[in-house]
């Protein structure tokens, strides 16, 4: 498999050359509820690709999916529908090892460090760890390859033989993103990688990861609920409710111009930094919680708190709605300005 | 000395007795000092916000002020509490019962994590009838009345069938509601909000700060507000105390805090965070992390991270807490009119991005 080299050494073109498609991914979980098996439908016909070298915001709220579609594309959940695939792996078809080859191509780092690293190991064990999963016998030897990771993810070598309680979150996540990196995956699965941590460490990631992806042209799958961050890291994003994908845009016209009520809504519910700005302006306040997605609401899946809503929304799945090249809404009354109070 | 804070600033220009304040209050257990010499005061009807990093002493402060600290301790200083009735009570002099009397009738506590803040075995309606039946001496069945009327304060939805679910039956938004209505049972001088809405998702973080807001308008509550997020607390707060390392390093009304911010560590927060609509390449980043409680470094708590270092001062000399005029008191030798000449005024504002954010405007 020399994927993983080409993937460095192929300048990133971005949106050009899909290293990953994902096409109509259902993911739906046994629930059992007063003796009879009803369905949790985590994840509803979501497609989207990432191209090399390329960002991908996820945003939604908790139980919106998000999650569960980082875990889905490394086969850590049954998919029930759709397709996913790797450059030319079908990833869903993976069996045994190649399902292994899959997880060493895609890469995860999680939310809290302290309960993704194992607190009997050193840094050097862990860091060290994908390189014995995956066999790989790294030109110099595996401590070399250890120290030059520790390196790239601005760890100095005095760690090494620390254990994670003797880290900080910021180094913890350092030592994550290390081993993420080992054996040369083509794209990282960032599952609220900066959630758990202080702002003034936050930037420090967040600026590592852009860094890291200059350097190796990296493509990352970014999934975050902070629509800020979101927007420093993404090229496109992809706003998701309650499984299903509202809106799809490149980064910059979701910002200026959301097109779907619900995008509208996350967008005016950031506190702005500014106390004064924060108190005039009018806010976009969604009524009630996210239905259960057990028994999800028919048509639009949003409707229930939808400010714009009208009878026909319960009808059917709301089509796309093109709002510019490569924006789509997927919602009746797209494009319309939801007034906030 | 900085150890006495000033008088409450009155927005208004009226005069505004103080519900609690908080003088030189120190904290430490073992040789960790975790709290140092932190002062400040809420009146009623006005929100003070405390923003910090975790280990920053946010929390451990106030608590340690309301008597729920660790029991191993060490508390001096001197904390008051003003009951609307007059009556002024010595929090750090009270123990056992009479503490507790105080506090359960007089201090309401919204936490981060309504799921482990309320009572899993216990009915809505109990753990809002427990209060008023204890504190204020209402019949069960006048505080049952009361604790409907408490849902419906805080935006719930049918209340009469909400008081009899429990915990687990509600979604977070709506737990963190009960949790408000349960903090507002006794009718309190006083709320502590400990990251309330950190938990929460947004959008719903939208629904409870504006209904805290709007409580607080009606009822006159004095609200102490602790979060990480300097965001939310500018929303929210009329006066602003910023904490690292166990100390106040600045504190001011909200807006002159924000648009004329001082120390270069503020600065450094304000700027590490992505700005909605102002994408740049690199964030600012505050190198390094907070000092170790127990080896608490001789001169600026901040030194070490600072992006101004100016001279062996800020190493050797620990800066007092300077009141600027207008209640505005930051903790540096390196403010604009004390900073050497060769040294730009805002030498600690990032070049990489900005450091204030225009207003959006409504979307």
């Amino acid at each position: 498999m020399s994927t993983a080299t080409e993937a460095l050494e192929t300048a990133p073109t971005v949106g050009r050359d899909p290293l990953l498609q994902v096409d109509g991914l259902h993911v739906r979980f046994p629930v059992r509820g007063a003796g009879r098996r009803q369905w949790l439908y985590a994840v509803q016909d979501v497609s989207f690709t990432i191209g090399r070298g390329e960002t991908v915001g996820l945003v939604g709220e908790s139980g919106s999916g998000k999650s569960t579609i980082g875990n889905a594309l490394l086969r850590l959940v049954p998919v029930h529908a759709g397709s996913v695939r790797l450059a030319d792996t079908d990833v869903l078809a993976a069996r045994g090892r190649e399902i292994t080859d899959v997880r060493r191509r895609l890469a995860m780092v999680f939310q809290d460090p302290l309960a993704a690293l194992d607190p009997r190991c050193t840094v050097a064990e862990s860091v060290a760890e994908p390189l014995q999963i995956h066999k790989l016998k790294p030109a110099g030897g595996r401590r070399a390859r250890v120290a030059e990771l520790m390196d790239l993810a601005g760890l100095p070598s005095r760690f090494l033989d620390r254990y994670p309680h003797e880290l900080s979150g910021g180094q913890r996540q350092r030592v994550c993103i290390a081993r993420a990196l080992a054996a040369d995956p083509e794209l990282l699965i960032l599952d609220e990688a900066t959630a758990s941590l202080d702002v003034s460490v936050q930037s420090q990631i967040l600026n590592l990861l852009r860094q890291l992806q200059d350097e190796m042209g990296l493509s990352y799958l970014f999934i975050s609920h902070d629509l800020a961050s979101v927007e420093h890291m993404s090229d496109r994003v992809l706003v998701l409710y309650l499984g299903r994908i509202m809106e799809r845009s490149p980064r910059e016209d979701l910002y200026r111009s959301p097109g779907h009520p619900y995008t509208q809504a996350l967008i005016s519910a950031i506190p702005l930094e500014d106390p004064v700005a924060e108190r005039q302006r009018r806010r976009i306040i969604l009524e009630g919680d996210i239905p259960s997605p057990i028994d999800p609401p028919s048509g639009c899946v949003f409707r229930t708190r939808c400010p714009l809503v009208i009878p026909e929304c319960a009808e059917d799945l709301p089509p796309g709605h093109d709002l510019g090249p490569g924006h789509t809404a997927y919602c009746l009354r797209a494009g319309e300005r939801v007034r906030g109070t | 000395m900085s150890a006495l804070g000033p008088a409450t600033p009155s927005p208004a220009g009226t005069t505004l007795s103080t519900a609690l304040e908080v003088r030189s209050l120190s904290v430490s257990i073992g040789p960790a000092r975790i709290v140092r010499d932190v002062s400040w005061s809420v009146a009623p009807g006005q929100t003070l916000g405390i923003v910090g990093e975790s280990g920053s002493g946010k929390s451990m402060s106030v608590l340690s002020a309301v008597g729920l600290g660790p029991g191993n301790a060490r508390i001096t200083g001197d904390v008051r509490l003003t009951t609307s009735d007059g009556g002024q009570h010595d929090l750090l002099g009270l123990r056992g019962n009479a503490l507790r009397r105080i506090r359960g009738r007089r201090i309401g506590f919204v936490f981060q994590d309504p799921a482990t803040s309320l009572n899993p075995m216990l009915t809505v309606e109990r753990q809002l009838t427990e209060g008023p039946e204890v504190h204020l001496g209402l019949t069960p069945k006048k505080a049952r009345t009361r604790a409907a009327e408490l849902l419906e304060l805080v935006g719930i939805p049918d209340p009469a069938r909400r008081l009899q679910a429990f915990p687990h039956e509600l979604s977070g938004g709506m737990r963190q509601r009960v949790m408000i209505a349960v903090a507002l049972a006794c009718e309190p001088e006083v709320i502590i909000a400990d990251e309330a809405t950190t938990a929460l998702d947004v959008t719903i973080q939208a629904q409870i700060i504006d209904a805290i807001r709007e409580l607080q308008e009606r009822l006159g509550t004095a609200t102490v507000w602790i979060s990480h997020d300097l965001a939310v607390v500018g929303g929210i707060a009329d006066e602003v105390v910023v904490m690292y390392g166990g100390e106040v390093l600045e504190r001011a009304e909200t807006v002159r805090l924000f648009q004329d911010t001082k120390h270069p560590y503020t600065r450094g927060l304000f700027a590490s965070r992505p700005h909605l609509g102002q994408r740049s390449d690199q964030l600012l980043s505050i190198p390094g992390s907070p000092p170790d409680p127990r080896a608490i470094p001789p001169g600026c708590v901040f030194w070490d991270r600072c992006s101004v270092r100016g001279d062996d001062r800020c190493r050797t000399q620990h800066p007092e807490l300077v009141d600027l005029g207008d209640g505005h008191w930051v903790r540096s030798f390196y403010l604009p009119e004390n900073a050497p000449s060769n040294l730009p005024e805002d030498a600690s504002s990032p070049s990489a991005g900005p450091v204030t954010t225009e207003p959006e405007g409504d979307r």
